[in-house]
């Protein structure tokens, strides 16, 4: 029993344990040899527990005591106390924010029923460049009939509708689904139920299931929606359910989902690829098995298809893992600069606690003379250290809080997640385990080294912190500072190069004062050509004659914000590789090319005489001219796309339809009447662009206007600036940019208050001795030499080390810098020169200082 | 003793005095005493209402230690009668004038209470 309780009294602080343990041991020893049988039992439990409370109530108040001391000693000295809330806030709230992006992006399971099984699907072509294809109808029911790999497997395809609601005719995001969609997921609705097999069956109203946010903007959040019909293209569907607000699938704009149906037509053409797949592996089956069965299976259909299945297999992903690798290079990048922060925040931290455990050392001295333990001392740094750093990172949790929400630009919209994780229990977590890191890096330094000084040496008047030692391991805090933060300033120099470089990519239009918007128009109301042509004439008439308005037309697609649209190119004879043979189609009304001021290379534009009835022609681009047609005349030549047989009239130049930053198939251009009665419906056009000599938005409400007269049922929208759509292609770009800026901006802040206090330090320190020499004939410029010779080697290390991590560091985001090299002179150049000038202006005042010295005062201190 | 004596730890500021706090003066008030001879003491002038457990007892010696309200003491007894174990504690100056405003507080407790009819005449 004796043995079970000298354990016990470890949990005593060691003071207590130490100066009464053996008394409280033999006074157990006396009752226990009063006590008789179970009596025994008794005095010893009755002890124990007596000792377990006094423990716990002994470290509370020992805590409290500490914590009184750091609240006196952050009064006697605000600005020290306040720096290291505020260093610590900083580090802590970058660290935060950067983490919980990277952990909502690339780590945190989907909000789905057992989400490791499911999978995306996609054909793989990579023979023709295209390792990730959408599915035509009729191979998706080949793969989910033949395959065996999966528990269930369900298409999508995005889509769009125009609705007639109590609110208005609005057009809406939708998603046409297999039916058997919310199953694979593993999801309910919130309200009402979600779309069954039943609903696979055509009926006069089909089903439609509601996103959260529609109920709630345009249904008043009413439950009695279910069971209303809402009008979607003239065709009114039921309401059948609401799903709840986290279900943002396939993406975060779906506003409603509709069964996905097919007719006869659909399943035979194979080359028409536009769903998306996702599946539930069936328990136990890995990823590369289902790749492998999915291979067999689509193998199957190569030979029974060989013009739209050759060469074609499966590619299996997890759908965890559908991040852009942009992305995902990204987040990794900011996740590691916020970890320099965090470091540099730490080395500062600690490099100020070290300076005000010296500057302390007199108060050190006398509480050690009075019999204070060095452990007990320890602890007291170590708790206000920690107290320090728990305001800081409470702080930290609110800026991470704040900050987060600002870089959701970084969250790729290809992952079914919420646009900025939220803050919950996590990203707390993650802001407690940075605090707590943050309080013990900078606390321990210090506290080890008082813990070390046993008693003795100290209590003589000798120094915990040797100055000389002391020194050299601040100048190593501040040199890494200098290093991290050089490999900062170069990463963001990177990053604005990059961005430059795709600000200079010429889109191939301008943009600058065109205003866009939509109305896709319904069928089959719309499915003569014909009636779509009376339509867009009297929209354009009437636009066209709005005062500020230059020009406008129609298109299929907007560039930039449609990059698919893809056609082959069917010419006889041609020499150009069958994977190359494909070209980006839209359909045009005349004026596209000016208004959208895309130049007229050769022949003509599209013209009102380019009717149904007329010849089919086609305006080509540059490139696509020199591919057929290389140092020949492409006018008058013909070729076949978009099922029918066109002729060149025209030549224009080549626009980035797919991006700034991605390369486009070559352009087709054809008028918008030469399509068949209800063919190409997807090609119509839809998007109006209207060029304009005044303030944009003053015409918007004439363009509604005219919409509205047009056809009073068909809703306007998507109403946006081309020029926000081309800034858009660099929207995450400019925010990378800026979040590494800040930290960039921190770090250096950061280490320009680390190298000042350090040579403050040093200055304060060697007093005297300046002094002596003064005293001894050294000039000024010898005193200013000595500072500035310590600051040269500080920037040196620091540089050295920061360029060669820096160069590693750039290597790893290569694929971010279109083109700029890792090793960009200018750039380095550039984020060393900061980096010296930071060292040269931290060094400014202490160095001054220094000089000011008066000898005779200095040594009369002495 | 362990810690810095904080500057502030006036009489004022020590007041009221927990009960163990108080009986524990009051114990070393008239002789030195160690932590066993405190429990007996406080336990019979209390006659046995208040037990002082040795978890408390110490942890109460430490704090008084710290806040200089009673100090070790180097004397011993004569050797026959020691155990080199035991440590003596004694009441320093400062705790005696922290007992005696402890008492004058309860003191005028009490004469509040009598006013309004709640404690006897007499002590």
């Amino acid at each position: 029993m004796i043995g079970l309780w000298r354990l016990l009294l470890h949990l005593l602080p060691a003071s207590l344990r130490e100066a009464h343990g053996a008394e409280m041991t033999a006074m157990l020893r006396h009752d226990l040899g009063r006590a008789r049988g179970a009596g025994a039992l008794v005095v010893f439990v009755t002890a124990s527990v007596d000792l377990v409370w006094n423990a716990a109530v002994a470290h509370v108040e020992a805590t409290a005591l500490d914590l009184r001391d750091v609240w006196r000693s952050a009064r006697r000295a605000p600005g020290f106390a306040t720096s290291v809330v505020v260093v610590t806030a900083i580090g802590v709230g970058a660290a935060t924010a950067a983490f919980s992006l990277a952990d909502h992006v690339l780590l945190r399971p989907l909000p789905f029923a057992a989400p490791e099984a499911l999978v995306k699907l996609w054909q793989d072509q990579t023979s023709r460049g295209y390792s990730r294809m959408e599915l035509s109808p009729g191979n998706f029911e080949d793969w989910r009939a033949q395959s065996s790999a999966f528990q269930s497997m369900s298409a999508y395809a995005a889509g769009s509708a125009n609705a007639m609601t109590p609110a208005g005719p609005l057009r809406l995001d939708t998603a046409q689904v297999s039916t058997t969609l919310f199953d694979t997921l593993g999801v309910r609705a919130a309200l009402g139920r979600t779309l069954l097999a039943a609903d696979d069956a055509a009926v006069a109203t089909p089903p439609v299931v509601l996103s959260d946010h529609v109920w709630r903007s345009t249904f008043a959040a009413s439950p009695g929606v279910l069971g209303t019909t809402v009008s979607l293209n003239g065709t009114a569907h039921v309401v059948v359910g609401v799903m709840p607000a986290w279900f943002e699938f396939p993406t975060r704009d779906v506003d409603l989902w509709l069964p996905l149906r097919f007719v006869p037509d659909d399943l035979t053409d194979r080359a028409n690829v536009y769903l998306r797949v996702v599946a539930r592996l069936r328990p136990g089956v890995t990823i590369a098995q289902a790749r492998a069965d999915l291979n067999v299976v689509a193998a199957g259909l190569a030979r029974t298809f060989p013009e739209a299945n050759a060469q074609t297999g499966a590619t299996v992903v997890a759908l965890r893992d559908e991040v852009p690798r942009q992305s995902r290079t990204m987040l990794l990048a900011l996740a590691g600069a916020s970890v320099a922060v965090l470091l540099i925040a730490c080395a500062n931290l600690a490099s100020l606690f070290l300076a005000r455990s010296v500057a302390r050392q007199r108060e050190l001295a006398v509480r050690l003379a009075m019999g204070a333990r060095p452990r007990r001392l320890a602890r007291q740094v170590l708790t206000e250290s920690l107290a320090l750093a728990a305001a800081g990172g409470g702080l930290g949790a609110v800026l991470a809080i704040a900050i987060v929400p600002a870089a959701a630009a970084l969250v790729p919209t290809a992952l079914p997640v919420a646009e900025a994780p939220e803050a919950d229990l996590r990203m707390l977590g993650l802001a407690a385990l940075a605090t707590l890191a943050t309080g013990f890096g900078f606390g321990l330094v210090p506290a080890w080294r008082i813990a070390r000084a046993a008693g003795g040496a100290l209590r003589h008047g000798a120094r915990v912190f040797g100055t000389r030692g002391t020194e050299r391991l601040r100048g190593l805090f501040v040199a890494s500072e200098v290093a991290a933060t050089v490999v900062l300033l170069v990463t963001v120099g990177l990053f604005l190069k990059a961005l430059w470089q795709v600000q200079e990519i010429d889109p191939g239009f301008d943009p600058r004062g065109v205003v866009t918007a939509r109305t896709t128009l319904p069928l089959p109301t719309y499915e003569a050509v014909a009636a779509r042509g009376r339509f867009y004439q009297q929209v354009l008439d009437e636009v066209r004659a709005t005062p500020g308005v230059e020009s406008a037309a129609y298109t299929s697609f907007l560039p930039m914000v449609m990059g698919g649209g893809i056609w082959p190119v069917l010419l006889p004879g041609t020499t150009v590789p069958e994977d190359a043979r494909a070209a980006s189609v839209r359909f045009v009304t005349p004026g596209y090319f000016a208004t959208m001021r895309v130049p007229l290379l050769r022949g003509r534009d599209v013209a009102d005489t380019d009717r149904q009835d007329a010849q089919y022609v086609a305006i080509v681009s540059r490139s696509f001219a020199e591919l057929y047609w290389p140092g020949q005349d492409p006018l008058g030549r013909h070729f076949s796309t978009a099922l029918q047989e066109r002729m060149v009239v025209g030549v224009v130049g080549d626009v980035r339809v797919r991006g700034l930053e991605r390369e486009s198939e070559p352009q087709v251009y054809l008028p918008a009447p030469q399509v068949p009665d209800g063919g190409l419906a997807f090609y119509m056009p839809k998007d109006l662009v209207v060029r304009v000599s005044t303030s944009p938005a003053s015409i918007v409400p004439a363009v509604r206007a005219a919409v509205m007269r047009a056809d009073p049922q068909q809703p306007l929208s998507d109403v946006q600036l081309m020029t926000d759509v081309v800034e858009r292609q660099m929207a995450s770009r400019s925010t990378q940019l800026s979040v590494l800026a800040a930290f960039a901006g921190v770090a250096l802040l950061l280490a320009l208050v680390g190298i000042h206090s350090l040579l403050a330090y040093v200055v304060a320190a060697r007093t005297q001795e300046i002094g002596v020499r003064m005293a001894l004939g050294a000039t000024r410029g010898q005193v200013l030499g000595l500072v500035a010779r310590r600051a040269a080697w500080l920037a040196a290390f620091g540089v050295a080390a920061g360029v060669v991590v820096a160069y590693a560091t750039s290597r790893s985001v290569q694929a971010l810098l279109v083109g700029i090299s890792a090793a960009d002179a200018g750039t380095y150049l550039a984020a060393v020169t900061a980096a010296v000038v930071t060292t040269l202006l931290g060094s400014a005042w202490p160095a001054w200082r220094a000089t000011q010295v008066d000898p005779v005062a200095a040594m009369r201190a002495e | 003793m362990d810690t810095f004596v904080p500057d502030d730890s006036t009489t004022a500021s020590l007041l009221p005095l927990p009960p163990a706090t108080f009986h524990i003066l009051l114990a070393v008030a008239d002789q030195d005493r160690h932590g066993y001879a405190i429990i007996h003491e406080v336990a019979a002038r209390t006659d046995g209402a208040m037990t002082l457990s040795a978890g408390t007892l110490y942890r109460s010696i430490q704090r008084m230690v710290e806040l200089d309200l009673i100090e070790e003491t180097a004397e011993r007894p004569a050797p026959d009668l020691d155990d080199e174990r035991r440590r003596y504690y004694r009441i320093t100056a400062f705790g005696r004038e922290v007992a005696r405003a402890e008492a004058q507080r309860l003191q005028t407790l009490v004469r509040i209470a009598r006013t309004c009819g709640l404690a006897p005449r007499t002590a």
